[in-house]
């Protein structure tokens, strides 16, 4: 495995050797001296052509935990902003000795366009390509997911995880959709039709548009950022109808079963997919979720750079 | 070079061997006479049938000619087999004026390889808005008889009506690009399954098939000329289906693309599988190809779509609609047509050259093979197969989805006007002026 552009390029064991090596070297982020020399040497650069502080911030902590070098190349200021194109800009970093490229693009598919069109050798990281994919998201949520829910089992088997929002834009969804169901999980996804793709008959997945239904079944819920242009695009008449039929509140969250969680991959919109008070509830492991991250893109940079995984217990 | 050429035991469409002889631009005769002088041509095994007539080519000319010209577009053309394309008038500045066609039509007449008729612009700078000199445009040098906004639908209801009433004047048709503008705003590719899964935004059947429906019926009301260009969906040839039957004066074309690319080659990303309407699922493409055969959708067109290797290398979403069509379109129709067993050669000779010429009015293009008849020819070896190169196009781009592949169909020689603008498969030096 040389890139990590969808959750399609990891099988199943695949994805469980990278959360076990993230579980590994969550060790290594609760020491007092958090850093390993593993990429020691090695160059990645952060190639951010659209914003996200805390993902870029995320891979940035993982790097660096892992001892390599690390470069931001944000759009803000950078050529990416100013015209250059794509294939220009990789063939810079290619230029500069880049091993690895981490990307957030607004355009879908700009991941595969780096890694396949032989501009650049360097390893391709998908940290968010438009409304298409954002893997290393879900493999955090997957190990955000095993650790609370799953006790030593190594896969999601048996649990029911619902995820609720803007599907239809949802990178975050795509490609929890592809890694959940891959580890077993049963995953149904709440949203108006109007927020569900057209093809979403093929997914493996049962839909719903009725929150309510939903809630006394599952064992985790995720709620999707909304976009507040949404609504001029007629996907839903206003927010306040929006949070009646979609949104988590209290009232919702005492249906839930016993044990199960709260996730939001942030930022949230707090009043309207989700009240302050659910988000900051005991059930919610929204601020877990960002610790998990770092941990888990330690696991994919270590996994993708070195072509090893660390086996359960090693660095204990 | 002789102006006499006499073409040896050719098949034609129907099957019979016939040698043809030119002379003076014309099929003289049957028989090479004596002392002739002819330059022979040997076609045992090859098809003859009348030059290939495109409704649907973007010249690029006045305004891109980095990505073509009239002049490089009819080499292309004539490597490909036509003795006829239609400018369409997506230029800058837009044939939407008498000017511009003439010139157009001009450069055609300079390059020298094929004729160029120019589509003159429904409306003024393709806005949709205001017709364009229409009737100008007709009476120019250029007579032209296909207006189309191609590119850009005709979507105001009113104008549209207005268009198809006015070119009655002069039994013009006006070729509709069927997209509803409010369904597909940003759409990237088809709308279904693997849109979904690709995360790219989608462009569904329906926006095309809603403008279908109600341009035959506005056609019907005002008792004018329809064309559809690039039909791409299976409800859209339903729709034609229906027009027809109640005898609404409607065709459609097709391109080669979309009677064989589907809409999982997206999942690439490669943009040279960007195209405008995009390329659909194997069912629509089954329809297209079974309404070719049936003559629901009337004929083939290219829809050649030269762009820079800048607008096809970057990210889907920023590329270029459009694919490299005229050097590849007989093979295509050979393999997706013919080698399936359903068309036979006279009926692609009727989809490929008699009828668009029909439909464009184009007199001296899609005639009989017959004694004294213009002598617009393609020879080509249907037993052969040649391997496509991106590299090797006679278009100024290299944005065709086809390469690599290997594909049936060698075009020897083409025939402009009893002049070989193609010989042996090599293009003849262009004529000057």
């Amino acid at each position: 495995m040389k890139h990590l552009l969808s959750i399609n390029d990891l099988n199943e064991s695949e994805a469980i050797a990278i959360l076990d090596t993230a579980t590994e070297l969550a060790r290594v982020s609760d020491a007092p001296m958090k850093k390993l020399p593993t990429l020691r040497g090695r160059t990645i650069v952060n190639l951010f052509a659209e914003d996200s502080t805390r993902t870029r911030i995320s891979f940035e902590a993982a790097a660096k935990r892992l001892s390599a070098d690390v470069i931001n190349f944000s759009a803000k200021g950078s050529s990416v902003s100013k015209g250059e194109s794509l294939k220009d800009t990789a063939q810079t970093l290619q230029a500069m000795g880049a091993d690895a490229v981490i990307i957030r693009h607004s355009a879908s598919g700009a991941a595969h366009r780096l890694a396949t069109s032989q501009w650049m050798s360097g390893t391709v990281i998908n940290a968010g390509d438009g409304t298409h994919e954002h893997p290393s998201q879900a493999l955090l949520d997957a190990f955000t997911l095993r650790k609370h829910l799953m006790y030593g089992s190594k896969n999601l088997q048996g649990i029911h995880v619902a995820i609720v929002g803007d599907i239809l834009h949802s990178r975050v969804a795509r490609s929890n959709v592809l890694l959940l169901s891959k580890l077993g999980a049963k995953v149904t996804l709440v949203a108006p039709p109007t927020l569900l793709p057209v093809g979403v008959p093929n997914w493996p997945v049962t839909v719903s548009y009725d929150l309510d239904e939903v809630m006394p079944h599952i064992d985790a819920i995720m709620m999707l950022r909304v976009q507040s242009e949404r609504m001029d695009e007629l996907y839903f008449p206003n927010a306040r109808e929006y949070s009646r039929y979609f949104g988590l509140n209290t009232d919702r969250v005492k249906r839930m079963k016993k044990d199960s969680i709260i996730m939001h991959p942030g930022p949230m919109n707090r009043g309207l997919e989700i009240t302050a008070d659910v988000a900051d509830s005991a059930r919610s492991v929204i601020v877990e979720q960002v610790s998990n991250g770092v941990s888990v893109r330690m696991g994919i940079l270590y996994t993708l750079l070195t072509g090893e995984g660390i086996e359960s217990g090693a660095l204990a | 070079m002789s102006n006499k050429y006499f073409i040896e035991g050719a098949t034609l469409e129907n099957g019979t061997r016939q040698d043809l002889f030119i002379s003076d631009g014309k099929i003289e005769g049957f028989k090479n006479p004596a002392n002739s002088n002819a330059v022979v041509i040997k076609a045992a095994g090859k098809i003859v049938l009348p030059g290939l007539v495109d409704l649907h080519t973007h010249v690029r000319e006045p305004g891109k000619e980095d990505s073509e010209t009239v002049a490089s577009a009819s080499r292309a053309a004539a490597k490909g087999g036509f003795t006829a394309l239609s400018a369409m008038p997506n230029t800058s500045p837009v044939a939407d004026t008498a000017g511009v066609v003439e010139q157009v039509f001009r450069l055609g007449i300079e390059a020298g390889m094929c004729d160029v008729f120019p589509v003159g612009a429904v409306t003024k700078n393709l806005d949709g808005k205001e017709l364009a000199e229409i009737g100008a445009m007709a009476d120019s040098a250029a007579r032209v008889r296909i207006f189309s906004d191609d590119g850009h639908c005709v979507s105001d209801a009113q104008v549209m009506r207005r268009a198809l009433e006015y070119v009655k004047k002069f039994n013009g048709v006006i070729a509709q690009h069927a997209q509803d503008p409010d369904l597909t705003v940003d759409a990237q590719m088809n709308e279904g399954v693997i849109s979904s899964v690709l995360g790219l935004k989608g462009w569904p059947a329906v926006a095309e098939e809603a403008i279908i429906a109600r341009d035959v019926l506005l056609a019907d009301h005002v008792q004018s000329r329809l064309h559809i260009c690039h039909v791409t969906t299976a409800g859209g040839v339903e729709i034609i289906r229906w027009a027809k039957a109640r005898g609404i004066n409607v065709t459609a074309e097709v391109t080669p693309h979309h009677l064989l690319l589907t809409d999982e080659l997206a999942s690439s990303y490669d943009p040279v599988y960007k195209v405008n309407p995009p390329l659909r699922t194997i069912k629509d493409v089954h329809a297209l190809r079974e309404g070719l055969a049936e003559g629901i959708i009337d004929i083939v067109a290219t829809d050649h779509a030269p762009h820079p290797a800048e607008t096809k290398e970057c990210e889907w979403q920023q590329a270029a609609f459009g694919m490299l069509g005229l050097e590849t379109a007989l093979s295509i129709v050979a393999l997706t047509m013919v080698d399936t067993g359903l068309m036979d050669w006279k009926t692609v000779a009727d989809r490929f050259s008699r009828t668009p010429a029909r439909i464009g009015g184009y007199v001296a293009q899609g005639g009989e093979l017959i004694q004294g008849s213009m002598a617009n020819l393609t020879i080509f070896n249907p037993a052969a197969s040649w391997r496509v190169d991106r590299d090797l196009v006679a278009s100024r781009s290299r944005n065709t989805p086809f390469h690599g592949m290997e594909l049936p169909g060698v075009i020897s020689e083409t025939f402009f006007k009893g002049v070989p603008t193609l010989l042996d498969a090599q293009l003849v030096a262009e004529k000057s002026s």
